[in-house]
Formats: C-alpha cells, structure tokens, sequence
C-alpha cells in the first residue's frame, strides 16, 4: 500500500509515517514534521492526549465542547485540550467518550488489581448502619426511648465517620 | 529532618549492589492515588491545593516507613535545593514546578510521596539494582499506611482514578533504569526500542530533556496501567527485563571479541578525557562515565568501582555541581568544577586493565 504523501491533519507533505500496534489492531497516522512535533508523536511515551491523532480518539464530538462534568465543571473539550480531567468525577461524566480511548490505551476495561482497604471498610460501614437504623425503628415501635436515643447518636457517629474518613 | 541533613546523605540509588545485576541501576515503581470528592491537582483552586497538601502531609507523617524522614513544602526550598532532589530522582519536574506542592523523603532515600503533582499523591519507590517484587511490596504497604488516614478515588470497574486515563486503573508504572552501551555502542537500540513499544513496554533516555539519551541510561516501564493485577504486570515487565539484560550482555561480549581493540580504545579515551579536561558540559560527562561505567562492569576495573562511578554519574550533574561549590555559578562555570570535580575523581581510580576482561 503506498503510504499517503499528505500530512493528515494539514496538507504539507507527510514525513513522518507512525505505525502502533494496539491490542493486536494496526494504527497507522501521517504527518508532516511540525504537526508530527506538535502531537507529540515523537514522544516516547507513546500516547498524545491533549492531541489526539486525526481526532479518532473522540468518537462523535464534532462541536468540540463536549458534555461539562457536574462535580467539577470541567468541560470535555478542556480535557482534550490539557489531556488531564478535572476530579474523580470526570469518568462518569465523559464516560461515553472515555471508554473508547481507554480502550485503546489499555489491556481491558476491567480493573483486575488492588482495592483499597477502605472500600471493604466502607461496605461494612454500610451494612452495620443498616442493622442500626433496623434496630432503631424497633426501638420506638416498642417504646424503648433510651434505647432509641444511644441507637441513633451511635448512626450519627457512624455517618460522621463515613463523610469524613480521613480524621 | 531537615533538607540539609538529607543532603549530606548518599541516595539509595548510589549503594552496594549485587554484582550480577549492574546492568539494572536503579528499580523504580510509582503509584499515582488521589482523594475521592476533591478535584484534581491541576484543575484544584488555590485553597483546594492547601487542604490536599495538608491532608496528604497528614497522612505521610504517620507512615511508619518515613518515620524521621524529610516532610516539606516545596516553597520552603531554594531553587537548588529542589533542582538536587531533583537530580536524585526524590521529585518530579512538574512537582517543583508545581504550586502548593509538598514531598516526604524516607531518610534512606528509597520512598518519596510527592503530593499535588499530576495527582494528589505519587507515591514512588526507588531501589539500587533490579527488584520489582521488593520495591512493589514496599510500595503496597506504605499505600495502605496512607490509606488509614484517607480516602481514595477507587471505581469498582476503573480501579483507581487518575487525573490522567493512561493511569487509570493499578495507577502503577514500574521501571527499571538500564545502562546498554553495548546495545547503543552497536546500534541495536533503535531495533530494541521498537521491538518493546510494540509489547507495551516504553523506553525513553534517562538523562537530560525528552528523549536524549546521554550515558546510554535508559528508563524503561509499562504503557498499560488498567486490565492486568499489579504481580502481572510485574512478572511481563521482568521477562522482558531480563531479556534486554540477556541482550546487552551479549552485545558487549560481541564488542569484546570482535572489536576488542576498539572497545578498550574507546574507554581509554574517555578515561584520558576525564582526566585532563579542563571544562565538560553534562552529556559529554554522561557518555564518558558510562563508557568508564562498562569498563568496570567487563572487568576492567575491579567490580566495586562501578559503586564509584554511579555517584560520580549523580555528583556530575549541574545542580550537584552548584550545590557542592555552595554558589549559584553560571553554566560555563559548572562545566568547569564538573572537570576539576572528575579530575580528581577519576585519577584515583585504580589502573585500567584490559587483560582481566570478562571471559
């Protein structure tokens, strides 16, 4: 196959030919020597965000501004520009154009490696807020005041700790 | 611990190691957390920075493993001070550009967490030699000390979530900084760096700006962050490891038995630059020392001298230079202390001998 003579994303001609194999599917990009520079092409770590190649990586955002994330205020289209999202939040949020990028950067969608401790901690934190509030309610439905007042300082704490777990 | 006491201390990165595994000079595995419900670094308002750093500091100075260690705030350090930590791989670049940045040191200099860089936290583990499991296990327990005292963004699908997608997931990347002049020396390298970008593994130079590779140091680490359990992609990286080990080995001994008298040309050479020059800029320092470094590692030297070497590869750098001449000097001075600094150094080493050569 002859390889293109134009730059993809201006008309200069194309100097730099990139072929990367992805999970196993073969990508190859054109380009001339300074969008080759600006895309950061030649840098090594291989993977250029905030300036995708031919745009592929943003399937169906063609107005350039994207969806804004609620807890953050970060719109997608500054994601691309920086290459770096604005809060945890951000993955929900850009979810739908997310997951195709994360697709191509990494083996799976899965995560298959740690998990906090806390998040086990947080579970049962959970479950024993639930086996109070069932305590409570049958406190007051059979009239044990004291009893009910102890049960809901203890689901009070219980909720403190889980808002704010780094004190 | 104050930065000055730090100081004086040599790195980790420059002790006694295994003789086997002088190809490997130091192990390095990050791993990239962040406070759920906050925003990241980058995107964080001023005062948002504050809390995470003082949240982060919080947690730190409760780790066991930096007990007694350094706990600062990058503004509370000069510009060298930085720059030295810098040269000692203890921070990022982006850290000491960063604002409300802040950075604990264990005081053997083998943990850093770096906090408000890309992410709230980088928690980094440096090792001499090649130890993945070890600077892994290391790395695990220090984050679950953190985690006693915080809160991470952890998704059940994503794993842990990172101001950058290419983290996403283990947030971990491991590497291993190699030394293959024999690989550069007969241009392999090329062949080499392509050879692993197409398995995952990416390779950049170790010294200097992008991808410059003075010294012939190279770093090399995983792309993939998210699909794999860190023991997993541990275990690739370290097959492939050793075959790059495998393969440098086997192009010195090429260099040894083919080219010999050029090979032992070529270190002498370096050696009688070394000690003679009177200015050396830092490339040309790294590629000298690098070509004493393979010297030492065939035999041509006794095998301690490679221990001698690496500090000589850290001293060398521009911001040690200033710091160990205690003035800011202007770059053609710095050229100027490193070859009295090399000089010096370099004549006490023992005699070359080129009959001892590995067998």
């Amino acid at each position: 196959m002859a390889e293109p003579s134009q730059c993809q994303l201006c008309s200069q001609p194309a100097t730099v030919h990139l072929t990367q194999i992805i999970n196993n599917h073969v990508h190859t990009v054109h380009l001339c020597e300074a969008c080759s520079m600006n895309k950061g092409v030649t840098d090594p770590k291989g993977f250029s965000l905030s300036a995708p190649l031919g745009g592929a990586a943003f399937p169906g955002d063609k107005d350039g501004s994207g969806p804004t994330c609620p807890s953050c205020g970060q719109r997608f289209s500054q994601f691309k520009d920086q290459g770096r999202l604005g809060c945890p939040g951000c993955y929900e949020a850009f979810t739908g154009s997310l997951m195709p990028m994360l697709a191509d950067m990494h083996h799976s969608l899965q995560h298959a490696g740690k998990v906090p401790l806390r998040q086990f901690g947080r579970l049962a934190l959970t479950q024993k807020a639930s086996e109070l509030q069932k305590e409570l309610e049958l406190a007051i439905r059979e009239e044990r005041y004291e009893d009910a007042a102890r049960l809901r300082d203890e689901l009070r704490l219980l909720s403190e700790q889980a808002a704010n777990p780094t004190v | 611990m104050q930065i000055a006491d730090l100081l004086r201390i040599p790195p980790e990165t420059s002790r006694r190691q295994r003789a086997d595994s002088t190809v490997v000079l130091i192990t390095r595995l990050r791993l990239a957390r962040n406070l759920a419900s906050l925003p990241f670094p980058g995107w964080a308002k001023a005062g948002q920075r504050n809390d995470i750093l003082a949240a982060c500091q919080h947690a730190a100075q409760r780790v066991p493993q930096l007990r007694n260690g350094l706990h600062v705030s990058l503004s509370d350090l000069s510009d060298t001070e930085r720059k030295i930590l810098f040269e000692r791989h203890l921070i990022s670049k982006e850290l000491s550009e960063s604002r409300g940045a802040g950075v604990s040191i264990s005081r053997d200099q083998s943990v850093s967490v770096m906090i408000n860089e890309e992410d709230h936290i980088r928690l980094q583990v440096l090792r001499r030699g090649f130890d993945l499991k070890k600077s892994w296990n290391t790395a695990t327990e220090i984050d679950d000390e953190l985690e006693k005292h915080l809160d991470f963004a952890f998704h059940p699908q994503l794993g842990y979530l990172t101001s950058c997608p290419t983290n996403v997931g283990t947030g971990m990347r491991a590497s291993a900084m190699m030394h293959l002049p024999g690989l550069v020396l007969a241009g392999h390298m090329e062949k080499v760096v392509r050879a692993l970008n197409q398995v995952g593994i990416v390779v950049r130079g170790f010294f200097g700006e992008g991808s410059e590779a003075s010294g012939s140091m190279f770093q090399i680490s995983n792309q993939h962050t998210l699909g794999l359990a860190e023991p997993d992609i541990l275990k690739k990286l370290s097959k492939f490891f050793n075959s790059i080990i495998e393969q440098e080995l086997n192009a010195r001994q090429v260099l040894l038995e083919k080219e010999h008298t050029k090979t032992c040309d070529k270190i002498s050479r370096a050696y009688g630059i070394l000690a003679h020059a009177r200015l050396l800029n830092t490339a040309e320092a790294m590629n000298l020392l690098s070509l004493l470094r393979l010297a030492s590692e065939v035999g041509f030297y006794p095998a301690q001298t490679v221990e001698t070497l690496d500090r000589l590869l850290i001293e060398a750098q521009p911001n040690h230079i200033e710091h160990a001449v205690g003035r800011s000097i202007e770059p053609n001075q710095r050229d100027f202390f490193r070859a009295g600094l090399l000089r010096e150094q370099v004549s006490r080493l023992p005699a070359l001998d080129f009959s001892a050569g590995d067998a």
